[in-house]
């Protein structure tokens, strides 16, 4: 990581209540080094409604609202609202769901806020399954991943978030990934500065239900990246595809052996999910280049 | 100025007077009306508010919480499935001390679908820590928003105003509206005391496992208890301000009264009528309008009730296994009165938008006048094989 990268102005306060090696701790430390201060936060229920702190604390340095677990991004329109009529406009609301309030249960309002245009940044922090409450399948759990209620393993493959976003034609959708703080940086003061619905699905590595020890919680996240299991890019207004990392292409049983909810996997299952990995990633670069013979990218 | 509104419109040119900032709602029959008007009044300047058109009504609910939170006066508008939808999000606004408004437009819930009147939906949803209010007129219905917002913002509690599908929504009625200036006088802009401020960080809504948890609810708790005279205060000011008044309770000639109706919105209008021509044959029967449901008026219903020979309720909504839902608080509220404890009759009518005319009211007075003590919890009107 680069020492440049976050700034000594932490918004997230030492104390919280986060678990040994949590990226979701530093997903926060990077969006909010990009935001600064002038930040409102509305938090669905997530791993952050405990890491943030008990009453009378606050692990925040910036207005937070606690909101129910389906309503993260249509909380962020109703404080754009009322910031609207007081006529500030030099402040940043954000909605930070985890998986479960963005892929399954907060869909419906995120969704909402997106074809309105809201001018809100939805940043999801994805850990893959319900961690809070004890490592439960969410859409958003990989397939041959183990969780509490997929005991053998799940089948199905993750959503595709982003493309369901990129659907909805706002101004910003892109990913980003702990290991990669620069990158992350970088796209949220791009995010910052563009008004309408800006939406972030970051990959945020969980040593307590991802089976890893806490000290690779970071290594697992850049091999997610550089096995193109999470590929790095953006996407703007719904059609501008720019891959922000180059992938090194390493075979994804790497990012899959390492860590104990992939143990029970079978030789073909990891060839399953290769292919999988490799669909999604010839997929992604052929609209990365269209949309550069388009004369779309690189603006 | 006076003009001709159908009660949806009265909810709207309320919400116009009161000069709501922040509006969010979803369309359902009978609220309809409500939000295409205030859509016009956005669109037009007549009211100068965002209005974000969500994707559901606990959207909506949860749209407004969060403008309310930032400092914004908020309303939204629903009625049956969509306050049901709503029903986690009415616990999140009264929990976060929120003074949210909502007219709620009383419509029955499905199956089968109906969209008619009965209070089912709002009955159910008098343990979510809402004021609630139901109104008998247009005008009432008026009133009731721009009193709902001086309460709301005085006790910190969300208020819910509810006016029959329907018989008010749908219905024209000449409507009184007080002058701008009158309304700024009554209701001066919202300040809170704390709200989501870059400049002033707070967290609200944190995780809270303790003792605390206790206290915040206890303190809920208060300020309904509190509601109840500042609700009488707003209602005499603001009679100060228009010469209109309502009361949480509305004794209708309840002098020498043997016999007592107890009603809650439109039948409220019936029942006069029947007290009316029954009084005029000589019979002593009185009516007992309730207006404010929550916090329940226990006092008013204590000292008005305990000296009657006979109190028939009539609920437009059922609490199943039980009886209907204000029968069964008038007999709570007149067990421990030590001023008597009159047999409490307790009839169920018009569900699903059933007519209860004149009639049916004349029935109930005939049943509980011959019989010495109710044969049971609930008495069923209308029902036909």
């Amino acid at each position: 990581m680069n020492a440049q990268a976050v700034s000594d102005a932490e918004l997230v306060s030492p104390g919280h209540s986060g678990c040994a090696g949590c990226t979701a701790v530093s997903a926060m430390r990077y969006a909010l080094e990009a935001l600064g201060p002038r930040t409102i936060v509305a938090m669905p229920a997530c791993c952050w409604s405990i890491i943030c702190g008990p009453f009378p604390h606050s692990a925040l340095r910036v207005p937070t609202f606690h909101t129910a677990f389906e309503t993260g991004a249509v909380a962020a329109a109703g404080i754009r609202a009322s910031l609207d009529m007081q006529g500030r406009d030099d402040v940043n609301v954000m909605a930070w769901a985890g998986d479960g309030g963005t892929f399954d249960i907060g869909i419906q309002a995120l969704s909402g806020a997106a074809e309105r245009n809201d001018d809100i940044i939805f940043v999801c922090y994805d850990n893959e399954a319900y961690m809070n409450t004890g490592v439960q399948r969410s859409s958003a759990t990989p397939e041959g991943a183990w969780t509490t209620t997929t005991p053998s393993d799940k089948v199905r493959p993750k959503k595709n978030i982003m493309e369901i976003m990129a659907a909805h034609v706002i101004p910003y959708a892109a990913t980003a990934c702990v290991a990669f703080p620069d990158d992350f940086i970088v796209k949220m003061k791009k995010a910052r500065d563009i008004r309408g619905t800006r939406f972030f699905h970051v990959l945020a590595t969980c040593p307590t239900g991802w089976r890893i020890p806490s000290s690779h919680a970071v290594k697992i996240a850049r091999l997610a990246v550089h096995t193109n299991a999470f590929p790095l890019y953006e996407v703007e207004n719904g059609e501008r595809y720019t891959i922000t990392v180059k992938s090194r292409n390493i075979p994804v049983r790497q990012y899959l052996e390492p860590q104990g909810r992939f143990r029970n996997l079978t030789e073909e299952m990891k060839a399953r999910i290769q292919r999988t990995v490799d669909r999604n990633w010839t997929k992604l670069n052929k609209k990365a280049e269209e949309t550069a013979t388009d004369g779309l990218s690189k603006g | 100025m006076k003009k001709v509104l159908m009660g949806d419109h009265a909810v709207s040119h309320g919400v116009m007077l009161c000069r709501a900032e922040v509006i969010s709602a979803y369309p359902i029959t009978p609220q309809t009306y409500v939000v295409e008007e205030i859509a016009e009044m956005c669109q037009d300047g007549r009211l100068k508010a965002r209005f974000v058109m969500v994707e559901s009504e606990h959207s909506a609910l949860a749209c407004v919480i969060a403008a309310s939170a930032a400092g914004s006066r908020a309303f939204t508008a629903t009625s049956s499935h969509g306050l049901a939808l709503m029903h986690e999000m009415l616990h999140w606004a009264a929990g976060s001390r929120l003074p949210v408004v909502m007219a709620n437009v009383n419509r029955t819930l499905g199956p089968p679908w109906n969209i008619l009147c009965d209070h089912s939906d709002s009955m159910a949803q008098r343990d979510t820590g809402w004021i609630q209010f139901y109104v008998e007129s247009n005008q009432e219905t008026l009133d009731t928003i721009i009193e709902a917002y001086r309460i709301a913002e005085r006790v910190l509690l969300p208020v819910m105003v509810n006016l029959d599908g329907f018989f008010l929504s749908h219905t024209a009625e000449v409507v009184d509206l007080p002058e701008q200036g009158l309304v700024d006088e009554f209701l001066p802009p919202y300040e809170p005391r704390f709200k989501l401020d870059v400049n002033e960080p707070h967290t609200f809504g944190s995780i809270c496992f303790d003792s605390n948890f206790m206290r915040l609810r206890y303190e809920l708790q208060q300020a309904m208890n509190d509601t109840r005279r500042v609700a009488q205060e707003v209602d005499d000011a603001y009679h100060k301000l228009t010469g209109r008044r309502y009361g949480v309770v509305e004794p209708y000639r309840l002098e020498g009264g043997k016999t007592i109706l107890v009603t809650a919105g439109t039948i409220t209008s019936t029942a006069r009528v029947v007290v009316d021509s029954l009084r005029d044959r000589g019979e002593p029967v009185g009516l007992l309008k309730l207006r404010m449901v929550r916090p329940f008026p226990f006092d008013e219903i204590r000292a008005l009730l305990g000296q009657a020979e006979r109190v028939a309720v009539i609920d437009r909504s059922v609490s199943y296994g039980l009886c209907g839902g204000l029968a069964s608080e008038v007999r709570s509220a007149l067990y421990d009165s030590g001023n008597g404890r009159p047999p409490v009759f307790g009839f169920v009518a018009g569900l699903g938008g059933q007519d209860v005319v004149p009639a049916d009211i004349e029935h109930m007075v005939d049943q509980a006048c011959s019989l010495n003590c109710p044969p049971q919890e609930d008495m069923w009107i209308g029902v036909r094989s």
